[in-house]
């Protein structure tokens, strides 16, 4: 057996008993799972080829990428094997812009109704459950000038290197905090590219915080793999820490970046600067299809709200993987196995005690897996100044250059929450709907209310979450009570016995 | 700002960007084309006219909006470079041709 590729909107079924959105090691395993039980699959995803960011480029990757990336990256081959040798349906290159619960003009509302791109041309399809994999994307990072040419995230030049076999040439700066910003920095010198700088913003308080978690942390896999990056980074370019501020300068491009650390400013002239400060959860599916979520102090972020079966507040759609809560590729890769079995339990394939029997040693190896997670929580929480810029002129919302001025100057007006605030100035009605700065805004809403960002909340976030052409959308099939909510008439087919009336 | 590394094998292919001829790996998505050909700027701001390159090169910024074959609003790091493209600089926001003359 081996996966169906579906290449057009008109090869997609009609129907599904199961949808998993995203192909990383989370809803990969999620519909390997479900298929092996029996279920009919349809994995969508955006990308050209299997394995999500973490994997990206694997099934196209040359042993000499496989070799700079390490075996963490090679990881990715079984579980895409796994998934490649089930009857699933894959769509590569698709988007799903909407999830909806499923309301025929008869008959009673049962599951979901899911619109899909896929080459030029929509769909709308029926599922009976769907486990939302959409996995992360990096933490904005808004800093004055950050929209300059030649500013990228650290996570980018990953995704370069994996896809494409590009490096930085030039000056590189590589800045902010978490476990990807090393990784990146001693893969980047293991292929031979020049890091000149890594400018780590990793506030000093974490340090204390993190070391009630350290005995776990120094028996995670974690421990021992931080260790060597640092040594390997330190040795071979230069880390500047203590960092209090941060900015890009450059007249249409960047030209140099400028850091403020305990001891002075130095400008370090610069080509690339790769900003990341952590990931976090890709919301925008999850929350235009209305399961709930809420504040996650720890992590700095909105999480959906889901049980220990990866179930969420709408009755038929899971979360699994970092899309629930940033937890790592080994960690979302189980964690996508436990939503395929609860899947495939729901729907009638698996009785209550074998899913048990089987989630049992998947659990076992999660609670392994996510052992120092705490620990990398604490540590590399990003620093308040980084998360809600200081600086009036910092542009927050990129894509309508919405600063942080503007948005402290519009709280005097009244504004409780980022919709108003929305209101008021567009900020998050870009082309990227909020993405890269939604948890900007609420930040600042509700420092300057004195509030914690849970109460302030988030956009609202309405489908389709990705641009669909007009044309698309009006090419879907009606039905002729919406036409006739819309037109106030239905035409009929014209033929002898039918004369064509007006309603 | 980037250079492609010797040990990365794939067949040539060309395109054009702002109609200068390039050549690009198969494979590429468009957006890595052009950042090994030392594009950094992709479009322009319809708000301020300010200069836009990728930033996330995975879908969700849509700073990387380009032209290709004459469609606006084109994710460049999503879309795969194909023989003959025709890549263009967007300038603000993307037009087009509604076939209603006046």
């Amino acid at each position: 057996m081996s996966v169906h590729h579906v290449n057009t909107a008109s090869d997609l079924q009609e129907t599904y008993d199961l949808l998993v959105v995203g192909a990383g090691p989370a809803g990969l395993s999620a519909a390997a799972v479900a298929a092996e039980c029996g279920l009919s699959v349809l994995l969508c995803d955006e990308n050209g080829s299997p394995g999500g960011q973490i994997y990206r480029g694997i099934t196209e990757a040359s042993a000499a990428t496989k070799a700079r990336l390490g075996k963490d990256y090679a990881a990715g081959e079984a579980i895409i094997t796994r998934f490649l040798a089930t009857s699933a349906c894959y769509a590569a290159r698709a988007s799903v812009w909407s999830i909806a619960p499923y309301e025929p003009e008869v008959g009673e509302a049962s599951g979901l109704e899911v619109g899909v791109s896929l080459a030029g041309a929509a769909r709308l399809i029926r599922v009976r459950r769907a486990i939302l994999a959409t996995g992360a994307l990096e933490r904005p990072f808004p800093i004055p000038g950050w929209t300059l040419p030649g500013i990228m995230t650290a996570g980018s030049a990953q995704i370069a290197l994996k896809t494409a076999g590009l490096v930085p040439s030039g000056r590189t700066v590589i800045a902010g905090t978490g476990p990807l910003l090393y990784l990146l920095a001693a893969q980047l010198i293991g292929a031979g590219a020049s890091v000149n700088a890594v400018v780590d913003t990793t506030p000093n308080g974490n340090r204390r915080r993190a070391l009630a978690h350290s005995f776990d942390f120094a028996r995670s896999a974690y421990g021992l793999k931080g260790a060597r990056l640092l040594a390997q980074v330190h040795r071979y370019t230069r880390v500047i820490r203590n960092v209090m501020a941060l900015e890009a300068a450059g007249d249409g491009r960047l030209s140099e970046v400028v850091v403020t650390y305990r001891g002075g400013t130095e400008r370090l002239p610069a080509d690339l600067l790769l900003l990341h400060q952590g990931i976090v959860p890709n919301l925008n599916l999850s929350l235009a299809s209305g399961c709930a979520s809420g504040w996650n102090d720890r992590q700095a972020t909105f999480t959906p709200t889901i049980d220990e079966w990866c179930q969420t507040s709408v009755p038929d759609i899971a979360i699994a993987g970092d899309a629930g809560g940033i937890i790592g590729a080994e960690g979302s890769a189980l964690h996508g196995a436990l939503a395929g079995m609860a899947a495939a339990w729901r729907l009638g394939r698996l009785s209550e005690a074998e899913r048990d029997k089987r989630a049992a040693p998947v659990r076992a190896r999660l609670r392994m897996a996510l052992r120092g997670r705490l620990f990398l929580d604490e540590l590399f929480r990003p620093g308040d100044d980084f998360r809600i810029p200081t600086r009036p002129e910092t542009i927050v919302c990129r894509c309508e250059e919405v600063t942080a001025g503007a948005i402290r100057a519009t709280m005097p007006l009244g504004v409780r929450g980022p919709n108003q605030m929305k209101a008021y100035l567009r900020c998050g009605m870009g082309p990227c709907q909020g993405r890269l700065c939604g948890l900007t805004v609420t930040e600042i809403i509700a420092q300057e209310r004195g509030v914690a960002p849970g109460e302030v909340g988030y956009y609202n976030v309405r489908t389709p979450i990705k641009p669909v052409a007009l044309k698309e959308l009006a090419a879907l099939p009606q039905s002729d009570s919406a036409i006739k909510a819309v037109a106030g008439f239905v035409e009929k087919p014209v033929s002898a016995s039918h004369p064509r009336t007006q309603e | 700002m980037f250079r492609r590394l010797p040990d990365h094998k794939g067949d040539l292919v060309t395109f054009t960007f702002d109609g200068t001829p390039l050549m690009a790996s198969k494979g590429d998505t468009v957006a890595a084309a052009l950042l090994a050909a030392g594009v950094t700027r992709f479009r322009t701001t319809p708000v301020s006219g300010a200069d836009r390159g990728p930033y996330c090169m995975m879908g969700v910024c849509f700073e990387c909006l380009v032209t290709i074959d004459g469609r606006g609003n084109r994710q460049a790091c999503l879309t795969t470079i194909e023989e003959g493209m025709r890549v263009e600089t967007q300038h603000g926001a993307a037009t087009y041709p509604t076939g209603i003359s006046a």
